[in-house]
């Protein structure tokens, strides 16, 4: 017999303490406001509670930006390279996509930021 | 002028200690060899001979081994008295503390695995701490701890079961705990 009782016990307390440290390291804080700049300037702050989309003009043409419970993305750009678009959903407290050819951003916020402040 | 002589009576005990300590530091050295994939994370196969040592002779003796092949290993590796050295070190004397204290343990509950995953723990414990004091304070390394318990984990795990099936086997071969014959 390879395992004892005590020996499942340990190794489930192992894995628990893996787990809790891997959340508590890196796990960040769940954002609850969505903060919309265009040129740099606030466009818009919302909070990440009922679904919305917002459309913003830039440079280039309109980017949407789409509001979800918990979670917001840029749905559309007129960006060449859509790598803003390609970051997906953002959830995560201090998260940002910049789409910058139409100087639009996207940057998630909560109680505790990861960052004073972002420059860019 | 008198002629002295000093004669250090070498006890069976002592030839015991130094054959298993061998065998740990051949464990490290050939370790030593083996590709890490993150600097730090590595098998502890020492270890298995440590927690053999632990159960079959006692803890002074497994104390002995572990002393000797972090020494030993220093020597060898020409990291004696380097911080990795010190890291070895700490990481053993945390795992030999924690192995006095978990070896009270009921052993119809707790076999081997328990020992070594717990000894696995205490190593990372002691040389995290460490180096978290001494070699790096201040570092960011809350966010290498997830990665170096999963490590402790994993090979603690499997060192234990490697220790449960030694012990379980026969052994055909009884050489490691016949007396030396060496004069």
């Amino acid at each position: 017999m390879l395992l004892r009782a005590g020996d499942a016990a340990v190794l489930l307390a192992g894995a628990g303490l893996v787990v809790a440290l891997t959340l508590y390291a890196w796990g960040g804080a769940q954002g609850d406001t969505a903060v919309i700049r265009a040129a740099g300037r606030v466009v818009e702050t919302t909070s990440l509670a009922h679904p919305r989309l917002f459309s913003v003009n830039g440079p280039l043409g309109t980017t949407q930006i789409e509001i979800q419970p918990g979670r917001a993305r840029i749905a559309r750009d007129p960006s060449p390279r859509q790598l803003c678009v390609k970051q997906g959903w953002l959830t995560q407290s201090g998260q940002a996509a910049l789409c910058l050819p139409n100087q639009v951003s996207l940057e998630i916020r909560g109680h505790t930021t990861a960052y004073d402040t972002l420059g860019y | 002028m008198t002629h002295s002589v000093i004669e250090l009576p070498v006890s069976d005990a002592d030839r015991r200690i130094a054959r298993l300590a061998a065998l740990a530091i051949g464990l490290t050295l050939a370790e030593a060899a083996l590709p890490s994939p993150v600097p730090g994370v590595k098998p502890g196969l020492a270890n298995i001979v440590i927690l053999l040592v632990l159960l079959q002779h006692g803890w002074r003796t497994a104390a002995w081994v572990s002393g000797l092949r972090v020494l030993a290993g220093g020597l060898l590796l020409g990291s004696l008295f380097a911080p990795g050295f010190w890291l070895s070190s700490a990481g053993a004397l945390v795992s030999l503390t924690v192995l006095a204290l978990a070896r009270h343990l009921p052993s119809r509950h707790f076999g081997p695995v328990s020992l070594s995953v717990l000894a696995a723990f205490g190593h990372i414990g002691g040389q995290l701490a460490l180096v978290g004091v001494w070699l790096l304070p201040g570092a960011a390394l809350i966010k290498l701890l997830p990665v170096f318990a999963a490590a402790a984990l994993v090979f603690g795990t499997v060192n234990g079961l490697i220790v449960t099936r030694m012990l379980a086997a026969p052994a055909p071969d009884r050489r490691q705990s016949a007396p030396c014959t060496l004069p």
